[in-house]
């Protein structure tokens, strides 16, 4: 199977129903998504896939129809991606288990809505599930991304 | 300042005079320094917490286990603090297990006096168990107890290393040490500025020199002080720190099920099936000794994880009974049974005479009330894992283990028995960052199910990780509890009388038993009467008991652990019995708490914070909980809004004084994940059985809350005690009562049962 990961096109060699967080982590060694639940419910394994986000735990690879970017895709170069720079300035993380998830489904929601309000994060981020409760954290990250990105 | 003393421990009854004052580790050395024999080439080490390298790299290792609650971070500035170093300037490293890194705080709070009790008797016991985790060696995350414990000795680590790098500053440069301070990293000997790291080995070959003082408050440029943490760009990078992501030469990948019907046996399996899956290499019987109490079960070792996961289903298997109920129905009449029975009643408090009180009172006066709390997993966001690599090397079988532990000297011994390994320092722990801890992290279940797996894999590594079904069906619970209460309030607008009963079976018996069976621990479990007994009000007649159920289902901590839920009976009775009398519940909590300024002060302030006394208008509601459990004192005042009958949680207001504060904004983080935690449970988490086997299986039956739930949370920090309290629980058990007192301020509906989603329906 080819798949293009980060920009880079990767020969995996698997069966099409295998999950695509499997084939990153165990095959391509590619570790930022996350195992949480295996069925789509918690998000610690969200991707982007031609940028919308997917939960690569119930993708098959088969079914992967085009780039798919992980968290360490993100920065360019030494440069952060705006949304990580975010968060380590709020300082989101505690366990820090499911934050590669939350933040590739935040750098989604901001391709997609330039200055969400509440309503459009919790829409957005409702799928990605945090146990240490850093929701608070998230949702201020989240519009400090948004305000950098607009006066970049 | 705060001179270093010579202190005297009490260890079973014999005193041991401490040496010459050179810190906490040299003044009472019981251990070797691990790190000896471990460092790089051009590394040097002063003591268990310090290494230095003579390229002037820094590392403080940091022995407790991160799984969220920042000690990277906070207790590096607590060394970094004396070294005269900022955390930018440091790495961390988690260190190996060992002996040294003993955790005496968690013990001390074992002690059966409520630490706000500093008398002389209250004082003693804790020094003696304090002693026996010295003597113990136990090196464990837990209890709220990572910066108490390491307060002092973090401190007198760095501060120690600080003055030998002076000695050795002033003896290169022929002047006294008095003329040398130390700046940034820097030894400074008049306009001479020496990094550290080309003092190193010279000052790890000397001895710290006498009369060593630690930094007074005014000089602390850390401490007190929010700093970033350390682990942060990791976190917001993906980057490979937890177990789960190990990788290792040639290895494999295996997943396990073990019997759902818990610790029951594994009567026959069939493999030919999943043996046919690609990927899967074999499939194997991991069933333990006949005293384990894991029960019967099997691993599927494959090429990957996913392969390991389709062979287990793939497998058939025939699974025997296990030896408890087998409904959840069948649990709580065993709970209620343990009411009757005299034998298993342990009274933890006994002011005035409440019997003579209710005898004597008109039936119509006494207010009572049972609750009821469920069985609750963990759920921590990374399912159960371990990476095993045990081989021959030179004719010994050497065992490395990479898993986030919260107990590695425990998992060390534990694994060595399990792989058949006689000399302990054979097994090497590795210990990762962890994706959620939560208590059940401290487990050897999953490192002892790794082992046997290892076993068949001739010399690979193995890393074998739970399905979330696995984890979420083979959890060591929190047991489920029944709270009885009654009361009477007083003509002063008090309660006159209160007790307060609880039944569930002891998570210490459990935990004893499934880790060291050849222990068999002495008098009841405190946690049973955790949140009872040891609560600042005053009652004149005030019962609390704990009635002990023998139920075999493995239980096990769980974040505040019996706070979690004896917290929810005590403040929800108060919030009836307040009602019951017309008071306001703040204006009661504050007349009973007036001998501990401490817990008035976090009333008050929380009354402050949340307007109480002012509606936010119709529908709306505050409850208020106050709560003192591992050392901190905590109230907190929920908001719900209702709206057809559909609650949201808009506010949580907290204020907390656990003392000296290390790091604001990780404590306010605690607090505030504390109460997300509860909350979570409230709104919809338990763990039925039925034929013996759990019914959730995954986040779908047992989920948490997310963002779109999530209140606004304020916390608030004040200090009006000197003792140290904890971070990482406390703010769970305030939380369940405040937002049960919430919904009946709201609605005047009074829910009794967990999760509250049984009886109100919240939004999604």
């Amino acid at each position: 199977m080819q798949l293009t990961v980060n920009g880079n096109s990767l020969d995996i060699d698997a069966e099409p129903d295998m999950p695509l967080l499997w084939a990153l982590r165990d095959i391509a060694n590619i570790r930022g998504p996350k195992f949480g639940c295996g069925i789509a419910m918690c998000g610690a394994c969200t991707v982007l896939v031609n940028g919308q986000p997917r939960r690569s735990c119930s993708l098959p690879i088969g079914d992967v129809d085009g780039e798919v970017t992980t968290v360490e895709g993100l920065a360019d170069g030494d440069t952060l991606h705006a949304v990580q720079q975010a968060w380590i300035a709020e300082q989101v993380p505690q366990c820090g288990y499911c934050q590669s998830g939350q933040i590739m489904s935040a750098v989604a929601l901001l391709e997609e809505v330039d200055n969400p309000s509440d309503e459009d994060i919790d829409n957005a981020m409702a799928g990605n599930l945090c146990r240490c409760g850093t929701y608070t954290q998230i949702r201020a990250a989240i519009k400090r991304a948004a305000g950098s990105k607009a006066g970049a | 300042m705060g001179k270093i003393l010579r202190r005297t421990f009490l260890i079973g009854g014999a005193a041991i005079v401490g040496g010459v004052a050179f810190g906490a580790y040299y003044v009472t050395r019981p251990y070797d320094n691990p790190l000896e024999g471990r460092t790089a080439e051009g590394e040097s080490t002063f003591n268990p917490f310090v290494k230095i390298t003579n390229d002037n790299t820094i590392t403080i290792i940091v022995p407790r286990a991160e799984m969220g609650q920042g000690v990277t971070t906070s207790l590096a500035a607590l060394v970094a603090e004396e070294l005269d170093v900022t955390l930018d300037a440091i790495q961390v490293e988690h260190g190996p297990a060992s002996a040294a890194y003993y955790n005496s705080a968690m013990l001390e709070e074992g002690a059966p006096f409520p630490p706000y009790e500093h008398g002389l008797i209250a004082e003693t016991v804790r020094d003696v168990m304090g002693g026996v985790g010295k003597v113990l060696g136990l090196q464990v995350t837990g209890g709220s107890s990572a910066t108490k414990d390491a307060w002092m000795k973090m401190r007198e680590a760095g501060c120690a290393a600080r003055e030998t790098l002076k000695a050795a500053a002033a003896e290169r440069e022929g002047v006294s040490a008095s003329q040398a301070s130390t700046d940034n990293g820097h030894v400074v000997i008049g306009d001479k500025r020496i990094p550290y790291g080309e003092l190193a080995e010279a000052a790890a070959a000397m001895s710290p020199p006498s009369g060593m003082e630690l930094k007074s408050e005014s000089e602390w440029s850390l401490i007190g002080k929010s700093q970033p943490r350390t682990d942060v760009l990791a976190k917001s990078t993906g980057a490979p720190i937890f177990a789960s992501d190990v990788r290792q030469p040639d290895m494999l990948f295996a997943t396990v099920r073990m019997n759902p019907r818990l610790g029951g046996p594994m009567n026959s399996f069939d493999a030919s099936e999943a043996e046919k899956i690609a990927g899967v290499v074999k499939v194997v019987d991991i069933t333990g000794e006949a005293d384990e109490l894991f029960g019967g079960g099997f691993a599927v070792i494959a090429t990957n994880s996913w392969a390991a996961f389709r062979g287990a289903d793939a497998v058939k298997v025939d699974w025997g009974r296990a030896n408890y109920p087998e409904t959840s129905d069948e649990l709580f009449q065993t709970l209620e049974a343990a009411f009757d029975n005299a034998d298993t009643a342990h009274v933890a408090r006994e002011d005035g005479d409440t019997d003579l009180v209710f005898a004597d009172a008109p039936r119509d006066q006494i207010v009572e009330a049972e609750y009821r709390v469920p069985h609750l997993a963990h759920a921590t966001m990374e399912p159960m894992n371990a990476t095993a690599h045990l081989r021959e090397v030179d004719g010994r079988m050497k065992l490395d283990l990479w898993t986030g532990t919260q107990a590695p000297t425990i998992t060390q011994s534990d694994s060595a028995w399990a792989a058949g390994i006689e000399d302990a320092s054979d097994v090497e722990i590795h210990t990762t960052y962890m994706g959620g801890g939560f208590g059940r992290r401290g487990e050897v279940d999953v490192t002892r199910h790794a082992i046997r797996v290892a076993k068949h894999t001739d010399g690979k590594p193995v890393q074998v990780i739970w399905s979330r079904e696995e984890d979420m069906s083979h959890d060591t619970y929190r047991p489920a509890s029944i709270g009885r209460m009654r009361g009477i309030m007083g003509d002063d607008g008090l309660p006159r009388a209160v007790e307060i009963s609880a039944a569930s079976p002891s998570i210490i018996g459990s935990v004893m038993a499934r880790t060291f069976p050849s222990l068999n621990p002495a008098g009841p479990d405190n946690t049973m009467f955790q949140g009872l007994h040891d609560q600042a009000y005053a009652i004149e007649n005030y019962k609390a008991s704990a009635h002990q159920a023998d139920i075999s289902i493995p239980i096990g901590f769980w974040r505040s652990v019996g706070h979690s839920y004896n917290a929810w009976y005590f403040e929800s009775f108060l919030d009836e019995l307040a009602v019951s009398a017309g008071k306001d519940p703040v204006e009661m909590r504050i007349a009973m708490l007036k001998e501990h300024p401490q817990a008035v002060a976090v009333v008050e302030k929380v009354a402050e914070m949340s307007n109480w006394g002012t509606s936010s208008g119709a529908g709306t509601g505050k409850g208020i909980a106050y709560h003192w459990s591992f050392g901190a004192w905590v109230a907190m005042v929920i908001e719900v809004s209702s709206n057809s009958d559909v609650i949201s949680i808009d506010n949580v207001w907290a204020a907390c004084d656990l003392g000296t504060v290390v790091d604001p904004r990780i404590v306010k983080a605690q607090i505030q994940s504390g109460a997300v935690y509860g909350l979570s449970a409230a709104l919809g988490q338990e763990i039925t059985f039925r034929d013996g086997m759990v019914e959730q299986s995954n986040f779908h039956d047992y989920d948490a809350m997310r963002i779109n739930q999530c209140p606004t949370i304020t916390v608030e920090l004040i200090k009006n005690t000197e003792h140290m309290g904890g971070a990482g629980e406390p703010g769970t058990p305030p939380a369940i009562p405040a937002l049960a007192n919430a919904i009946f301020a709201a609605t005047g509906k009074r829910v009794r049962t967990m999760p509250l989603s049984k009886e109100v329906e919240f939004a999604a």
